[in-house]
């Protein structure tokens, strides 16, 4: 009797049956489609990640939206130009070049032209300051001396430059 | 003397960069939908299902969308301030519940006051996504031409209801 109700207690499980999960559009290709163009897009509420990740309603509506537009035959860039109607260009991670958005993308080139000049003037400045002395014979001696004395430390250094 | 100024320079930039920063709403983006048409659309009315509401109704009024939902806190925040609105009686209030149940937001309005001059049921979110809605609450202010003079993201506070959001109206309603 025990063993029998073990037996039909393993055979348990065979009762569970789950749900299989559904494609979320039953088109596979264009999920993939979707969720490539859903990584360009940023998440308004959640504003560092990509609609494509996001758990957030919001970027299901988005991509809602993007499978129905899809469905109904838009291509990726009027599905973009769409979301850019409704909610800026900051909902794009890669906003497009134009005057609004020139400070944006111009400001690592000027940054670098500024450290390019200030190096520039820097190095100029510098040669300018630093003066070839000629030694004297004497002073050439005293240089080669100190060069191999093996116990240079403990010369006192004697200040020769200007 | 230039050595120590420079530097002195670039830190008081960035400290007025940094600061600025400080008192900004991350969440907050430009609308492009300011200064363009109202996006037009036909939808019921949440308590009476039989009759429709579109923007061309107000043509000629200066209005408020306040977009809300009976599962949103923030709603619940500002609603005080539209009901102290609605009694003054300055603008017409034509509230959106967006993506909610018709009971649950009806509910709500019994429970909490209604301050809307009518209340429209945009219970799957379509025409919320049309004016760029991704929080709510969200107020836009639109004129007699039905083009959206400004838009709030967030709810109302008495600070940006008195500073910004009535003297526009009242200067959008001189024109």
């Amino acid at each position: 009797m025990r063993y029998l109700s073990i037996l039909l207690l393993c055979l348990l499980p065979a009762l569970s049956f789950a749900g299989v999960a559904k494609d979320i559009a039953d088109d596979p290709v264009m999920e993939r489609r979707m969720m490539l163009l859903a990584e360009k897009v940023r998440c308004l509420v959640c504003q560092s990640e990509p609609v494509s990740n996001s758990h957030s309603d919001w970027s299901k509506d988005v991509r809602q939206i993007m499978r129905e537009k899809m469905q109904a035959g838009a291509s990726d860039q009027e599905i973009l130009d769409l979301l850019v109607e409704r909610f800026g260009k900051s909902v794009l991670f890669d906003p497009p070049v134009d005057k609004e958005t020139m400070p944006l993308w111009s400001a690592p080139f000027i940054l670098l032209l500024l450290g390019g000049a200030g190096l520039f003037y820097q190095l100029r400045r510098r040669k300018g300051q630093v003066v070839d002395v000629e030694l004297s014979a004497q002073e050439q001696l005293r240089a080669c001396a100190l060069l191999n004395d093996p116990d240079l430390k403990d010369t006192p250094q004697k200040d020769t430059h200007a | 003397m230039m050595r120590f100024i420079l530097p002195f320079v670039i830190f008081l930039v960035l400290s007025v960069f940094l600061y600025k920063g400080l008192g900004r709403d991350t969440r907050e983006v430009p609308s492009p939908l300011v200064g363009r048409a109202a996006p037009a659309f036909v939808l019921p009315l949440l308590h009476e299902p039989e009759k429709k509401f579109s923007p061309k109704d107000m043509q000629g009024k200066v209005w408020l969308l306040n977009v809300w939902a009976s599962w949103c806190g923030a709603c619940k925040d500002e609603h005080p301030l539209l009901m102290e609105l609605s009694r003054q009686n300055i603008v017409p209030i034509v509230g959106l519940d967006y993506k909610d149940k018709a009971v649950d937001g009806e509910m709500t309005l019994r429970r909490a006051g209604d301050p809307y001059s009518l209340v429209i049921a945009d219970l799957d979110g379509k025409v919320g996504f049309d004016y760029g809605v991704y929080g709510v609450p969200e107020t836009y202010v639109i004129d007699k031409q039905g083009v959206i003079a400004y838009k709030l993201i967030g709810a109302l506070t008495a600070k940006n209801l008195r500073e910004t959001i009535l003297p526009m109206v009242a200067g959008l309603q001189a024109k």
